[in-house]
């Protein structure tokens, strides 16, 4: 039954009301029964929704996504409500390497479809919102995603079944009053209540939600603006050069996201208003407590900004109320205003979810954020996972797991640690002979977009095995689960890991730092640890860290004290592949931290080195002892002979003719062999 | 000893000023009155400087009125004074060496002190204008001596002369035999003596003596001379550098017979002497029953190695008699012990009469088969003295570069880069041509990643080999860069690089495994085309055997496998097919089962199914039987058929090789074996007396690096042609066959015998270190630990949250700028301490665990 109405859902849009009518058609005979059961239920078909149905249809499993909009992404049909889309949509960059390329493609979902990129679907570098849309539309519909469109969940509860695999289940009624039972809940859902602030007057304030878009309802008019993020910008923007003036007003300073590495804020394109302000035009930028304010309407309908307590104090008419231009006579807002703008936000719609859930806000600073640990499920129910935006709370201000180009990785993540808890798949990982340790590191940090991308969030993990002769290589874990490693990803770490993160320098960025100061960049190997740009950092244990190791590792340290750590040093072109400025630190880093010799030998020198030494190099025991030596070709070994590293054995002495023949105790030391011996090396 | 002649050492480092060097006479030769009032009495001292006015360079050195520094003085404790009254360049470079010599001179509880002649207080010690520069020696407030500042040239010069003063008793200064003699009469049953001879008073190597003197001045007499006469009477021609003896006077007791003496070999640095005293010290001789390797004894801890001398109950006292010898030629090189075979549990060879255990922890003992001693001391002498060279060595690289690549493949690679490739012989595929191109045409593709080292040299030898092919075959050569199409390889299971992957319509790749070189890729390619081949005909089946149906595979593999079958086996047909089907590339494989593979069969005594060997280079054709024999068998057996029995080795075949995990019995001859040489071989591999070994030879023409491997063998090149037994996998030893002995059947077995017996000496030890880093990293956690105690600021939790910042962006930025510039200066220091590096990561673990 279920599947028969799941498959009729899936067919192409058509007319609304037949999808209206469909619930109610095929879903009215179940009601009766125990509610339609599936192990994974998604809500919201927004980017991160059908992130997370691409990765569990991919896997095979039993999901739904439930959409209370007739097609996928209903955020982006309305917001942003000037359309431009501040997420770039970088259509070269000079490289042909797709993972690589998904570093400055902020849009696009992961998928195995190169046509499902987003850069197919826009020219524009700020591309429009209706791009994204349909973007989002085509997504669900080639990949064949279930999503059951215009199916309001109104309310979410847990039934306690010990059968189930977290120990409930979790009840999701819609709008029909049609119950659906699922094993684990992805909320996808966002951020889409509108941020509101409760003060005297705060009915004559228009919302960005249904303010006019067009700029000439503004002409000629005193505008102020509550709010300094993005969206209040992005409004000042459209109406800059229509109004008298444009005052913005809001209880922080401004933070510029090319100070802050943040996107979330103030983003260069839409500072227009900076600029007029700086330039001593007429609009301008005020900082003061929101909830403090009032404002009143006199009688021409014009508002003026009061303070809350002046309202208390008496009880005046409108016209007679004290205003602080009263007292000070040069108070900033002391002009009336035509219109009031609020544009502060939104937050997360706590408001479905029953008590017995414990879906709580995250505190103080991210209120409008549900509180999850860093595996993004939820502290208060087990199984209930939060996706996409709403997720936020684990990287607020610092990373990108706010936006598409964070979150579509953070929700592969949690895809891969529901693959090893509930069907035994393994966190994916790839083993190789301890040789290519270096190879698989330069590899990633300079192609791989997931960790570019959730710098400081996600990280690669390397496993070694006993003897560190081989390792895995784990892709993107949360690493503030670090210490849960094992029983997330179903992966032994019993001989020591590396931990590969990308970061920015420590005391770098931030709200009114001055990020071009002079000297900013480092260039010398030993100074790597400086660096300021974003660049790759690895991280040494002998042992897994423990949760208490995590929770209360140092301030300002992306993860606990590792046993070693090392900095690649900052690269303008973000190209790690220096030879001796990015990987032969590195590769001494590793040496030093395995105790052994990973440098690579031509065959001819693992030729010499297995009979003249009892045990070889790492890379001569993978490669050349296993038939897979590197001949090299004459004019790498004249290089070789040239650079002092390689003897050309050709011209090694001729036998004497007294056959004078000494046996010497010991040979050269392992470490120095291919070092050229003095051609007169002194008689003993 | 009133009147004593000493020779002062000049100032051996130029000090900055021309003026000085002239100053200071080249070899001064001063009288110097032991005056009566300079009694010494060995407690302490004290040095005093005089000066007059107290500006100086010197901080550390306390400055005090003439007055205040005699009432400092305390009884019995010595003091050093320099008494100043100008300021004078030289004065500052003397107070320099003055304030060095105060840490060393205070180990010896002397003080040092600067006085300042004011002209209200005077001293008779502040002397006049022109012998201003003295200093004084005191103990309590009895002046000992006074030292004009030439004298005390540099730190070396004041700690010698200080010493030299105080331990008048414990060192006799001596000019000539005679005075030798006496002593040594005087001392015979009673003490030993160190005596040293140095070039001059004052330099560092009198001062070593002296320091050394400071410590066993009690219990040794020592005796010094700066006589080159003297040293040169007792047979030293050596007068350029200092030398220590130690003369074993106390077990004399018959006073006609001269001590004993042992000439110090190493330089004559305090911890030198103080390691060399130490090993006189130690029993000459000492009977263990314990396994060597648990042996412990000071020599060990000094870094010197053991010798153990196998003794049993019935030679007990003759091998005594010669582990005694021993011992005496060994003293100070080595420690020397008896070691009886009788009550030891540790098995040792049979024959091996001497035990060698290095000082180095990890090596494995070396038992040695040794016929006289002086084999024995050379064989230790050697080894000790390489370890010497390798100190030495490790103080020239005591900065080696860490950012020089050590690395040969990435180095040649990146010396070659500029030379431009003909990278137009193979066709580059991307992610939209790759499908389409191995599905049309079959195709050999390599993997490669443009920023990988190893992967770009073996580019190299992959565009050598489609020049050799160019135009020849129809194999596609194709290449991928997967820094460039990162999912396409990914999805071709592609994770290392480089791959090469054989693509025939686009499916089943085949992976090669084989060297990564033109010539092993180029027989996988041509070996490739047609195996297993199908035999059609008898006839046709001979010219296989005879290897003219594929004349040109011949030169890739030397043996052509045939199997026969009778047209009903078909799961042994099967089985075979599978094999063949897995060697491809590595062997040519044929099938024949036609209904008259009797003929076959029966020539060549097969009974079906069988396999034939064709050996083409020997001209031999042997079968194998395959009943039940499953296709990982017929692989087995197919692959060991490939094996020779005599085989040349290479750079290439070498790991086939090594596979049999048995030694290598390796006959180097430059250029062709002598046919002789190969027949005594074939012989003894025929009787079976080489099963237990690898036997090959190696064509030092064909394989130069072969010439590196003897030398490191052999100290220099040897007479070749040279056979040698390696034994890689067990223990490592690397015998050599007598050079004057022909290489016949005869000498070889017997040899052969004696290595078994044990009775042979090995030629050396092939080293069993680890593979260790060759140079340490940079240490960055403890540059980020010293940069954060620099600026503790940066710690507080209140800066690093953004929400708290508004007030004071400027003062950050302050602190911010500080930083960045400040921890560059101090901490380019490279950390080389690589023992402590972890430690100290473990210690600061839990400073400062703050919550975010």
């Amino acid at each position: 039954m279920r599947l028969a109405a799941a498959a009729r859902l899936w067919g192409p849009p058509g007319l609304l009301l037949t999808f209206a009518l469909h619930p109610a058609l095929c879903l009215r005979p179940a009601r009766t029964a125990a509610p339609p059961h599936r192990d994974y239920c998604v809500l919201g078909a927004g980017p991160a929704g059908l992130q997370m149905a691409y990765f569990l249809q991919r896997a095979g499993r039993d999901y739904a996504v439930f959409e209370r909009a007739p097609r996928p992404g209903s955020f982006f049909a309305r917001y942003p409500r000037h359309r431009r889309l501040i997420s770039i949509n970088k259509r070269h960059t000079g490289k042909a390497n797709a993972e690589f390329n998904l570093r400055h493609d902020w849009n696009s979902l992961l998928s195995h479809d190169p046509q499902l990129l987003f850069r197919h679907y826009s020219r524009a570098y700020f591309p429009d919102a209706g791009d994204m849309v349909r973007y989002l539309g085509d997504f669900a519909d080639r990949l064949r995603l279930r999503v059951l469109y215009n199916t309001t969940i109104a309310h979410v509860t847990l039934d306690k079944d010990r059968q189930a695999w977290n120990g409930h289940y979790f009840i999701l009624t819609d709008q029909t009053g049609q119950a659906h039972r699922c094993s684990v809940l992805l909320v996808a859902t966002g951020l889409w209540v509108p941020n509101q602030v409760d003060f005297p007057g705060s009915e004559h304030v228009e919302g960005y939600e249904s303010v006019s878009v067009d700029p000439k309802d503004f002409e000629g008019q005193n505008v102020l603006i509550l709010g300094r993020g993005n969206s209040a910008f992005e409004t000042a923007e459209n109406i800059l050069g229509v109004t008298n003036f444009i005052h913005m007003l809001s209880r922080s300073r401004v933070r510029l996201s090319w100070a802050t590495h943040y996107v979330g804020d103030l983003r260069a394109i839409n500072n227009g208003l900076l600029d007029t302000y700086q330039l001593k035009s007429l609009d301008g930028l005020l900082e003061s407590d929101l909830t403090d304010l009032a404002v009143v309407k006199d009688h021409e309908g014009k508002f003026h900004i009061t303070l809350k307590f002046f309202l208390e104090e008496s009880n005046q008419s409108a016209d007679a109320i004290t205003l602080p231009q009263d007292d000070n006579d040069n108070f900033a807002m002391r002009v009336a205003y035509d219109r009031v703008i609020r544009c502060l936000g939104w937050k997360f719609d706590f408001s479905i979810f029953n008590k017995s859930l414990r879906l709580s806000s995250s505190g103080e600073f991210s209120k409008k954020y549900p509180l999850v640990k860093a595996s993004y499920e939820s502290k208060g129910s087990r199984g209930l996972f939060v996706l996409g935006t709403a997720s936020h709370s684990v990287d607020y201000r610092k990373s990108a797991g706010g936006f598409i180009h964070g979150f579509r990785y953070t929700v592969r993540a949690v895809h891969r640690l529901l693959e090893h808890r509930h069907h035994h798949v393994p966190w994916p990982s790839t083993e190789h002979p301890i040789s290519q340790l270096t190879n698989s590191i330069v590899r990633r940090v300079n192609e791989a977009s997931g960790l570019y991308q959730m710098f400081s969030v996600l990280a690669d993990v390397i496993l070694l095995k006993e003897n560190a002769t081989a390792f895995e290589y784990l892709e993107e874990f949360p690493m503030q689960m670090l210490a849960q490693l094992e029983t997330i990803t179903g992966r032994k770490a019993q001989h020591g890991l590396f931990v590969i993160n990308m970061e920015y320098g420590r005391n770098f960025s931030g709200p009114d730092k001055d990020v071009f100061f002079y000297d900013r960049s480092v260039g010398h190997t030993e100074d790597a640890w400086q660096s300021n740009f974003l660049h790759p950092v690895i991280y040494y244990y002998r042992h897994l860290p423990t949760e208490q190791e995590v929770r209360f590792r140092p301030a300002d340290w992306a993860l606990p004290r590792p046993t070693a750590i090392h900095h690649i040093v900052e690269d303008f072109l973000t190209d790690w592949t220096a030879p001796v400025g990015h990987i032969l630190p590195l590769r001494r880093f590793l040496e030093n931290c395995l105790d052994t010799d990973l440098r690579s030998f031509y065959a001819e020198s693992c030729f010499l080195f297995a009979l003249t030494h009892q045990k070889l190099p790492p890379f001569c025991q993978q490669g050349y002892l296993r038939m897979q030596g590197l001949m090299g070709t004459e004019s790498l070994r004249r290089h070789g002979i040239e650079s002092g590293l390689l003897r050309d054995y050709a011209t090694v002495g001729r036998p004497r003719e007294d056959g004078g023949q000494r046996p010497v105790g010991s040979s050269p030391a392992p470490g120095l062999p291919v070092q050229p011996l003095d051609g007169n090396k002194e008689e003993l | 000893m009133q009147r004593t002649a000493w020779k002062y050492y000049p100032r051996q480092q130029d000090h900055n000023t021309e003026q000085n060097r002239e100053k200071s006479p080249a070899c001064v030769q001063l009288q110097l009155m032991m005056s009566s009032s300079f009694n010494i009495f060995r407690v302490g001292i004290s040095v005093v400087i005089m000066c007059i006015f107290y500006k100086s360079a010197v901080d550390s050195l306390s400055e005090l009125s003439p007055q205040k520094y005699f009432s400092t003085l305390q009884p019995g404790k010595a003091s050093l004074a320099y008494f100043c009254q100008a300021d004078s360049p030289r004065t500052s470079i003397f107070l320099e060496e003055l304030n060095e010599a105060i840490t060393p001179l205070q180990d010896y509880g002397i003080s040092v002190a600067k006085v300042n002649c004011v002209k209200e207080e005077t001293s008779r010690y502040c002397g006049k204008e022109e012998d201003l520069m003295k200093a004084y020696l005191f103990r309590g407030n009895i002046l000992l001596r006074e030292f004009p500042t030439d004298v005390l040239f540099d730190v070396n010069a004041i700690v010698a002369h200080v010493l030299f003063a105080l331990l008048f008793n414990e060192v006799k200064y001596i000019t000539t035999l005679e005075d030798l003699q006496n002593i040594e009469n005087a001392l015979k049953g009673k003490a030993n003596i160190a005596f040293s001879y140095v070039r001059a008073i004052g330099t560092p190597e009198h001062r070593a003596v002296m320091e050394a003197a400071f410590v066993y001045g009690t219990t040794y007499q020592f005796v010094l001379t700066t006589e080159t006469a003297l040293l040169e009477s007792i047979g030293n021609e050596d007068i350029e550098n200092a030398h220590l003896y130690f003369f074993h006077c106390k077990q004399v007791l018959d006073l006609t017979l001269q001590c004993r003496r042992t000439l110090m070999e190493q330089p004559l640095t305090t911890l030198n002497i103080h390691q060399f005293i130490k090993t006189m010290e130690a029993p000459l001789l000492t009977e263990v029953t314990e396994d060597p390797q648990q042996v412990s004894t000071v020599h060990l801890q000094l870094g010197l190695p053991l010798v153990f001398i196998v003794s049993q109950q019935a030679t007990y006292e003759a091998d005594r008699r010669t582990a005694e010898w021993v011992a005496w030629r060994l003293l100070g090189k080595a420690g020397v012990l008896l070691l009886l075979r009788d009550s030891l549990e540790v098995d040792i060879p049979q024959h091996s009469n001497v035990i060698f255990r290095r000082a180095e922890e990890g090596v494995p003992v070396e038992f040695l088969v040794l016929d006289d001693i002086d084999s024995l001391i050379s064989h230790v002498e050697s080894n000790v003295h390489i370890e010497e060279i390798q100190e030495d060595e490790d103080e020239d690289t005591k900065s080696p570069n860490m950012d020089v690549q050590d690395d040969e493949v990435a180095e040649t690679v990146y010396r070659d880069r500029k030379r431009p490739l003909p990278l137009e012989l193979t066709v580059e595929l991307t992610e939209e041509t790759f499908n389409t191109t191995v599905v049309a045409s079959d195709s050999i593709v390599l993997f490669y990643a443009g920023w990988q080292a190893v992967s770009m040299a073996f580019l190299q030898s992959y565009i050598d080999l489609a020049i050799k092919l160019k135009g020849t075959s129809t194999m596609l050569l194709t290449r991928v860069n997967c820094a460039d199409w990162s999912d396409l390889c990914t999805k071709q299971n592609v994770t290392e690089f480089p791959v090469v992957k054989m693509y025939k319509e686009g499916k089943n790749p085949v992976s090669y495994v084989g060297m990564l070189g033109t010539e092993d890729l180029l027989k996988f390619i041509q070996l490739r085309i047609s195996c297993p081949v199908n035999i059609t005909s008898v006839q046709e089946a001979e010219e296989y055997l005879s290897g003219e149906l594929y004349k040109d595979l011949i030169s890739y593999s030397s043996v052509s496998v045939l199997g026969l079958f009778s047209p009903n086996m078909t799961t042994a047909k099967e089985d075979f097919t599978e094999a063949g089907n897995y060697l491809k590339g590595y062997a040519i494989t044929g099938i024949y089962s036609e209904e008259d593979v009797l003929i076959l069969s029966d020539k060549y005594a097969a009974t079906l199914p069988a396999l034939l060997l064709s050996r083409h280079k020997e001209g031999k054709i042997e079968s194998i039987p395959l009943a039940n024999s499953h296709a990982q068998d017929i692989i087995q057996i197919i692959t060991n058929a490939l094996l020779e029995t005599f085989p040349e080795i290479t750079v290439e075949n070498l790991p086939i090789y090594l596979r049999l995990q048995k030694p290598l019995l390796i006959l180097f001859s430059d250029g062709s074996i002598n046919p002789q040489y190969k027949k005594a071989i074939l012989m003894l591999v025929k009787e079976k007396h080489l099963d237990s070994l690898t036997p090959c030879w190696l064509n030092l023409k064909n394989t130069p690096v072969g010439r590196g491997i003897l030398q490191s063998y052999f100290d220099t090149m040897p007479p070749l042609p040279l056979l040698v037994v390696v034994n890689l996998h067990s223990g490592g030893q690397v015998f050599a066959f007598p050079s004057d002995q022909a290489i016949t059947e005869q000498n070889l077995l017997l040899w052969l015998k004696k290595l078994e017996a044990g009775l042979e000496n090995h030629i050396t030890i092939l080293p069993a270190q680890e593979w260790k880093p060759p140079l340490p990293a940079y240490d960055f956690l403890s540059m980020m630990d010293a940069a954060a105690s620099q600026h503790p600021t940066r710690k507080d939790p209140e800066c690093t949250k953004e929400m708290d910042v508004q007030e004071n962006d400027k003062k950050q930025h302050e602190d911010k700028s500080a930083i960045i510039k400040e921890p560059i200066e101090t901490l380019r220091i490279k950390h080389w301490n690589r023992s402590n590096w972890f430690k100290e990561g473990e210690k600061s673990f839990r400073h400062d665990n703050k919550e975010l």
